[in-house]
């Protein structure tokens, strides 16, 4: 891969920068690591939940005895058990706002609101035996009445999900910036587009899953979630036990891209029925109960509004996101889709940028953050539209985008949103992309494959998103509204031999966390990455933490980590200056070893300073003994990667099924750390966004049915419908942090769906299609192809 | 719970006697009762392919087979396929191509890709595609999945897993 690293000062030595393999992979290769259905504990019991059929139902009466009767079976709990006062978390107070959030039990309470709503737990000797008892729990059932479309749920008369409320609708909630009207009045052209972004799930391939002990007083929890610190804070609050006697540990966490970001009933029941029982409680998840019961994303319907002068300037951009957040409102639900709504300028001067949210109440399960979380959403807004304009202007889409690129900035663009993109150069990431793609050349190879009825199309797509979660003041209580701050913490511990712990409280489920943030804190301390070991994950092992989620491990952990290893070395060249008799500044690190500025020879490595921290021989008067820092990190803003991609379909025009030539993504994470990962996240989240522009639909039926319960209904790619991927990236560093890093683990979903529905909408225009939204279906694209001949599609 | 019947099992080149309910899947039996974790579940419907292993040099989707089918069989699982000191060729490729990430789908790509080098030991790109469509991966993308595959069959022994001996 060729990189331009824009005027990066790596030296030789430097480990950051370097594509090393993974610290964690031997482990995850020879099935040595221990995920939480790997971990089993001496009497250790099971539980299994019996769920409801119904997607919206009084619950007349559930009879348990037979249940309870079995051979094996320790107990069967319903609402009527739970002495908890308070149910699942949701943590956005949004000031100004009020929103219709609806209690959340652990069981359901009188009325069951969604397919697998639970309404039992069993707990047992024996994962199949529970099972087996909780088949033969009988709940009566009296259907009411059920709504499955978002827009449906908010008119007059609908059926309500939570009567109480005299309405579905959860809140309003608006964004904007800039005279929309005068933006409108003065274009010369306005279109408007309705985009489904239909609902998804994450589906890591590691079913939840969860492990609690209750013993002398203190719980433990083994979980595979995204979130161990928010999953200690919220059990030590709903179990009324102090978070000192809570330890949560994410072992080794199977993928979770947003679906493991959720404090879910299971933890919290199997957490309260280990204390009731004594007994460690065991719950593997099935993967039909994780698409019905781990959290969904996207689901909403948006209305855009774009106004655009003749030669192409934008002048007005509104959006009215309609959003189906479900049943109930989980940890982040309700603040996802207000997302978008900060980077709805997208990489365009767009004078007046306005959003308006409805959020609407179904009997569907929640939705929260899935891998993007909003940016997916607003990145194929924007980039479809883009797409439409400059077909109804007659312009070449690249040549409208760069009519309304953003110049190129190094310290911080504000959009007239009062959102500031910390750096950015969109015109080099689209002029790198057309190095690989000549989309002339696309064209010239469509015209043969004509001739056999198989249409050719590109699609491109230039984005930017924001992540790094998150400065404490712009997403904490007085800001946008989450009770909680944004920073993150680490500490890094020298060890009397001069080996390394870093201890990180971001809690990764793939990323390569151990061998990433090893390279930061080996280049500061003159050591190889390998005698640094990352602990992550386990609440009383590390610092404070606030996990893993909305890209920002690296920017925000990461920089953590390079501010407590340059305290240890701060600490190290005291130190040395020391017992050198030279004065610390004068101390640089050169090839491993703390030594004096012009005398290279005079120096000590990590172990000997370490081992005169510890044996306490020959240190300054009055310094402490060991070599142990900690810091915690608040960024100052939030960062914003940016890319251009560029998809090439072929669409069979007889069946109208898509496949994918090619895909090439530029992107643009600033600088690397290790290249081989961020090849990783770009693949991976690609995929995922090639998955729900295609392939993927969680879809209810209008009874509120899950139609897509399993993998052979949910359609994952595979590899046998994937190209191999061309990638790339320029590099603009952020100014926001001192590693000049932004986040990655989502950019290749924000930038994929739409990518991929431009090039099959590209494809089709031959055809007469114009426009139609996801997924793109053979079915739907065969439809449309009808349509447009005249035909009535069958 | 209903009675148990006697199955025998040789486990990466190790006999094992169990007493299992006669509806205990095999992947549980590997696991739960053998202790051997690396073998993964990842669904209901036999689609994700976490649980592969090799039964009587046949790749196996054991989360599809009863423990009592597989009474007299030689099985390898993840854990036969490196020696103490010697890395399998596709785990050393897996590493070098960086063809895993969260690492759970990982132990059942390595033997489904054991087993198609096992038939096929020159596939192609669209070959290694079509081979492992049984296994699905939500991190990589299969990118480096397939070009470790790839990588992985130009090496001499990469089509043999070290204990149980299966090859073409």
């Amino acid at each position: 891969m060729s990189t331009t690293v824009d005027g990066a000062a790596t030296n030789g030595s430097s480990h950051v920068g370097r594509a090393l393999r993974r610290k964690e992979d031997p482990r995850l290769m020879t099935g040595r690591a221990s995920y939480v259905d790997d971990i089993n504990l001496v009497g250790q019991l099971w539980a299994a939940w019996v769920r409801s059929p119904e997607a919206h139902a009084k619950i007349v009466s559930i009879d348990t005895s037979s249940a309870k009767a079995r051979d094996g079976i320790w107990a069967v709990y319903t609402n009527a058990d739970l002495d908890m006062e308070a149910g699942l978390p949701m943590a956005w107070v949004p000031p100004g706002v009020t929103v219709n959030t609806p209690d959340h039990w652990v069981l359901a309470k009188d009325e069951v609101k969604h397919v697998g709503d639970p309404v039992a737990l069993v707990i047992g000797d024996d994962r199949y035996a529970v099972v087996d008892a909780a088949e033969d729990v009988v709940v009566e059932y009296e259907p009411l009445p059920v709504v499955t479309d978002p827009e449906e749920a908010l008119k007059e008369g609908s059926p309500l999900v939570h009567p109480q409320f005299g309405t579905n609708k959860v809140c309003d909630w608006s964004l904007g910036g800039g005279d929309l009207e005068a933006g409108f009045a003065e274009a010369d052209v306005i279109i408007e587009r309705r985009i489904v972004n239909h609902r998804v799930a994450g589906a890591a391939i590691e079913p939840r899953g969860v492990l609690a002990e209750f013993r002398a007083d203190r719980l433990t929890v083994w979980s595979s979630t995204q979130v161990p610190h928010f999953l200690r804070l919220f059990l030590a609050i709903l179990l009324g036990i102090g978070e000192d006697r809570v330890r949560a540990v994410a072992p080794e966490v199977g993928g979770a891209f947003g679906s493991k970001l959720q404090i879910y009933a299971e933890e919290i029941g199997c957490a309260w029925a280990s204390r009731k029982l004594g007994r460690p409680v065991k719950w593997i998840e099935t993967r039909s109960e994780g698409m019905m019961v781990t959290h969904h994303g996207r689901d909403q319907i948006d209305y855009v509004r774009v106004g655009a002068k003749r030669d192409g300037t934008i002048t007005a951009w509104h959006s009215k996101i309609i959003a189906d957040l479900g049943a109930y409102q989980m940890v982040l639900t309700p603040a996802i889709p207000p997302s978008s709504a900060f980077v709805m300028c997208g990489v365009y001067k767009t004078p007046a940028v306005h959003t308006d949210i409805v959020m609407a109440m179904t009997n569907k399960f929640p939705t929260d953050a899935i891998r993007g979380a909003g940016r997916p959403e607003a990145a194929h807004m924007i980039e479809v539209v883009m797409d439409q304009l400059a077909h109804e202007l007659g312009m070449d889409p690249l040549e409208l985008r760069r009519r309304n690129f953003i110049a190129p900035f190094a310290e911080g663009h504000e959009t007239p949103i009062g959102v500031v993109y910390d750096s950015g150069n969109y015109e080099a990431a689209l002029d790198r992309l057309l190095e690989r793609i000549d989309p002339a050349q696309v064209r010239e190879e469509a015209g043969p494959l004509r001739e056999r009825g198989v249409y050719r199309g590109i699609g491109f797509c230039t984005y930017t998103e924001i992540c790094g979660n998150s400065p404490s003041k712009g997403v904490g209580p007085s800001g946008f509204g989450l009770q909680c701050g944004g920073w993150e913490a680490a500490t890094v511990r020298v060890h009397p031999t001069g080996s390394v712990t870093l201890y990180t409280g971001t809690s990764p489920h793939g990323q390569g966390h151990e061998t990433g943030f090893a390279q930061i804190v080996a280049d500061r301390l003159g050591l190889d990455p390998s005698q640094v070991e990352v602990i992550h994950g386990d609440t009383q092992t590390g610092p404070a933490g606030l996990d893993t989620y909305g890209s920002r491990s690296l920017s925000v952990g990461g920089e953590a980590a390079s501010r407590a290893a340059n305290k240890v070395a701060a600490k190290a060249r005291e130190i040395v200056a020391h017992q050198l008799e030279a004065e610390p500044e004068d101390i640089e690190l050169r090839d491993g070893k703390f030594s004096v500025r012009g005398s290279p020879d005079k120096g000590m490595t990590l172990a000997e300073v370490a081992g005169a921290a510890y044996v306490t021989m020959d240190i300054p008067e009055g310094m402490e003994p060991g070599l142990n820092e900690e810091s915690y990190y608040d960024p100052s803003n939030w960062v914003f990667p940016f890319g251009a991609h560029a998809c090439v379909v072929d669409v069979d025009g007889e069946t109208g099924k898509v496949e994918l030539v090619r895909y090439v993504a530029v992107d643009d994470c600033g600088r690397a750390v290790n290249p081989m990962l961020i090849e990783g996240q770009v693949h991976g989240g690609v995929t995922q966004g090639i998955g729900q522009a295609l392939y993927e639909r969680i879809h209810y039926d209008d009874s509120g049915q899950l139609v897509t319960g399993t993998f052979v209904d949910y359609a994952l790619p595979t590899a046998a419908e994937l190209p191999s991927f061309e990638t790339d990236r320029t590099e603009t560093p952020s100014p926001v942090n001192s590693l000049g890093v932004k986040g990655v683990g989502e950019a290749g979903t924000i930038a994929a769906s739409a990518t991929v529905t431009n090039a099959v909408l590209d494809a089709l225009r031959p055809l007469g299609v114009d426009f139609i939204n996801m997924p793109l279906s053979p079915m739907r694209i065969w439809e449309a192809i009808q349509e447009a001949k005249g035909g009535v599609p069958a | 719970m209903s009675k148990t019947v006697p199955v025998r099992l040789n486990v990466n080149g190790v006999e094992h006697h169990l007493e299992v309910e006669p509806r205990l899947l095999l992947v549980h039996a590997i696991r739960d009762n053998l202790g051997l974790t690396g073998t993964h579940v990842g669904c209901d419907t036999s689609n994700c392919g976490a649980c592969t292993i090799h039964m009587d040099g046949k790749t196996v989707k054991s989360c599809t087979v009863l423990a009592v089918q597989a009474d007299g069989a030689s099985l390898t699982t993840i854990e036969g396929m490196a020696t103490e000191n010697e890395l399998h060729p596709l785990q050393e490729a897996f590493w070098n191509d960086h063809g895993l990430q969260c690492g759970y789908c990982t132990p059942g790509m390595i033997m489904a890709a054991a087993g198609l080098l096992a038939e096929n030991p020159n596939p192609t790109e669209e070959e290694v595609r079509h081979g492992l469509e049984g296994n699905l991966c939500r991190c990589t993308g299969y990118h480096n999945i397939v070009k470790a595959v790839l990588d992985a069959a130009k090496v001499k022994g990469a089509t043999v897993s070290q204990e149980s001996g299966v090859s073409s």
